[in-house]
């Protein structure tokens, strides 16, 4: 849980930024090592690869357990609403260092932007397994109904993961050193970074209102004519807390120092975004007077209690600076608001519709394999290109130095 | 004119004539096994449920404001001015959003199919169009299921309420429900009795969603202006701070 040593981080991430792939090709010697991480990773591809087969000839009825009263299992409100969610550190990072010009989380800029692309991606693909008719899915590009939510999220999200990888292309013509598309990408980079700061806050927010069709469906203490702007503000939060996750996660991996002054900060912002998105939750609550419903013993009480617990515990730890700036606690605070964030997207899309649905789900083993296929190959692609692509930039040590002094975080914890 | 349908709980002898009827007039197999299931299916688009001495029947509501027309991302499905909400399968991309939608759960889904399409009854759009009757209603031996304009229907059902009132719990479901169905319910006891759902809103649902979404250009032009504000003043900040800097 300690953080790499200084010295030993520059050295590392010094030749990992300028010659990629000699680093890259050190290591790829060292692969076919048969580790605990690695025997788990194959056993979750293989049993994805068999419910994709099961998938493919038996249907949807062979491969899950939905039916004509629970139509949206995990495959909607995992695979696709919380990875959009878990995707948004993209476009809250692109506004924060790009058009707040708070430059000095630029390091962190390239993996959130990473992930983004990663994730939309990985949306699609959950998609093209729970669409009846994946072979359909241009469908609503050309075929339009505007007054549906559906058809607004598959514009923004079709046109984000456009500007998401227009956005990561520089990074691959920085790698093979091609300038003139490098200045064409800068050129349009600011209504682009625009336009995906809006996009994202359209389909974010969409992902929420696709769900105000359902009132008498959605149990109360989900359903409120502000999903939008709930989904919207606990997207950024989550976004916020999958940068600190990833960058914990790949200082470790490639043994690079943790930007931890940079992440602290952006704990602060992380708490009082929780703590906006939990009074917003807390005051629309009782303006719809639905605490009654807290002393029901029931599955949703337990559920939504679960819930808050993620999110207010987080939220209370990070306002206190000793916690911050231990790396171990930052990313277990990191890691309670995004499985908050996802107990929230499993409420409002599976349990939360149960009770009104009048029926039960379960997933199917076979979605819990799909969805756990994706979220592992998230990982591994991740890995592959952050090790071949200059993502963790080389000044990244330098600058965090510089961030250290200049940072109102006590730089004697760190190290 | 708008076309609907009437069915009198009250006259239904449960006889299942309207269930074969839909049956044949979609191709779909119709057995004893089949008449035996008490819900609606990929195979089965209306069905007759026994709720006690009473029956009811169900059906797609074909609602005046269908939510699942609105929530369609390819508008597949397609309120017709003659009343009936019809489905068109070459654009379904199977999202089932019209599944999760609907306030009747109506919409079936053909699970085990490889290139599944939805399932609901469409009020025989094309005999309808072409002056027909429902199958339904003209199989139906006695009135209980019947074929019309949506108004004089309603005006039908007062009337029958009208004249005995002992007999008829004194309401019309569908008249009011999410803003008017082209199905329409009487009964001689409240509707949940016979298995209709009354906890459905009032409004139409498709105003849920479009509160929101006519919003959509408003916060894009209003974001726009305030992103691209936002982004002036930074960046002539930060160019007057590298001036500053080379200065110095
Ligand atoms: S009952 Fe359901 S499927 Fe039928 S028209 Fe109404 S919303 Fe659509
Ligand atoms: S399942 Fe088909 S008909 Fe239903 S909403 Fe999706 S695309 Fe439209
Ligand atoms: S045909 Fe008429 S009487 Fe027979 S079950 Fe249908 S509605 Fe009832």
């Amino acid at each position: 849980m300690t953080p790499q040593p200084e010295s030993n981080g520059t050295v590392r991430l010094a030749s990992n930024g300028t010659h990629p792939g000699g680093h890259a090709r050190a290591t790829k010697f060292k692969l076919p090592k048969i580790t605990v991480w690695r025997a788990i990773f194959a056993a979750i591809m293989l049993s994805g690869l068999y419910a994709t087969y099961l998938r493919v000839f038996y249907g949807l009825g062979g491969s899950t357990n939905l039916s004509d009263k629970f139509p949206w299992g995990i495959w909607i409100a995992f695979d696709v609403m919380c990875g959009v969610g878990l995707a948004a550190g993209g476009f809250t990072l692109v506004a924060i260092v790009h058009i707040f010009r708070i430059e000095r989380y630029k390091p962190i800029l390239r993996p959130a932007i990473l992930t983004a692309f990663l994730g939309y991606s990985l949306v699609v693909v959950g998609l093209l397994y729970d669409l009846g008719r994946p072979d359909r899915l241009w469908h609503p590009l050309v075929m339009w109904n505007p007054h549906s939510v559906m058809f607004e999220v598959a514009w923004c999200v079709t046109l984000y993961t456009t500007v998401l990888f227009l956005e990561f292309l520089p990074v691959v013509f920085e790698k093979f050193g091609m300038h003139k598309p490098q200045e064409w990408i800068h050129r349009i980079s600011v209504p682009l970074m625009i336009l995906g700061v809006l996009l994202s806050t359209l389909h974010q927010s969409s992902l929420g209102t696709l769900f105000l069709i359902v009132p008498e469906k959605l149990y109360p203490l989900w359903y409120t004519p502000i999903l939008p702007l709930l989904f919207y503000v606990s997207a950024i939060a989550v976004g916020l807390a999958m940068t600190i996750f990833e960058s914990w996660h790949s200082s470790r991996a490639f043994g690079r120092a943790l930007e931890l002054p940079l992440l602290a900060s952006l704990a602060r912002v992380l708490a009082v975004v929780l703590s906006v998105y939990l009074w917003v939750r807390f005051l629309d609550m009782s303006h719809r007077h639905v605490f009654g419903l807290l002393s029901q013993n029931r599955i949703e009480t337990w559920l939504f209690a679960l819930e808050i617990a993620l999110m207010v515990v987080p939220t209370v730890l990070l306002y206190q600076s000793s916690i911050r700036l231990r790396p171990g606690a930052l990313y277990a605070c990191a890691v309670m608001v995004v499985f908050g964030f996802i107990a929230n997207r499993l409420n409002v899309g599976t349990t939360g519709l149960e009770a009104g649905s009048g029926t039960h789900y379960i997933p199917k083993w076979s979605e819990v394999a799909v969805t756990l296929s994706i979220v592992a190959a998230g990982f591994a692609i991740f890995r592959m290109i952050a090790q071949y692509f200059p993502i963790f930039e080389a000044h990244t040590h330098e600058q965090a130095l510089a961030e250290m002094e200049e940072s109102e975080e006590d730089p004697v914890t760190v190290g | 004119m708008s076309k609907a349908i009437l069915y009198d709980s009250t006259l239904c002898i449960g006889c299942k004539a309207c269930e074969g009827a839909c049956a044949e007039r979609w191709g779909l197999p119709y057995d004893d096994k089949i008449a035996a299931e008490e819900k609606i299916s990929a195979h089965k688009l209306t069905a007759i449920e026994t709720h006690g001495d009473k029956f009811s029947r169900r059906l797609c509501m074909n609602c005046v404001q269908p939510a699942c027309a609105s929530v369609c991302p390819v508008g597949a499905l397609q309120k017709t001015t003659l009343g009936p909400v019809v489905y068109d399968a070459d654009k379904c991309m199977g999202c089932r959003y019209c599944m999760q939608a609907c306030p009747f759960q109506v919409p079936s889904y053909e699970w085990s199919s490889r290139l599944p399409r939805m399932r609901k009854c469409d009020m025989c759009f094309e005999r309808q169009s072409q002056g027909k009757v429902t199958a339904c209603a003209e199989a139906c031996p006695v009135g209980a299921t019947k074929n019309g304009d949506r108004d004089a229907l309603i005006a039908e059902a007062q009337q029958r309420i009208a004249e005995k009132p002992d007999q008829y719990y004194g309401k019309i479901y569908g008249l009011k429900e999410v803003g008017g169905t082209s199905v329409l319910y009487l009964s001689a006891v409240p509707f949940e009795q016979i298995g209709l759902r009354t906890n459905v809103p009032l409004e139409p649902l498709p105003e849920t969603t479009w509160r929101v979404l006519e919003l959509v250009p408003d916060v894009v032009s209003t974001g726009s202006v305030l992103l691209g504000g936002i982004w002036w003043i930074t960046n002539r900040r930060a160019e007057v701070s590298k001036k500053e800097g080379k200065r110095r």
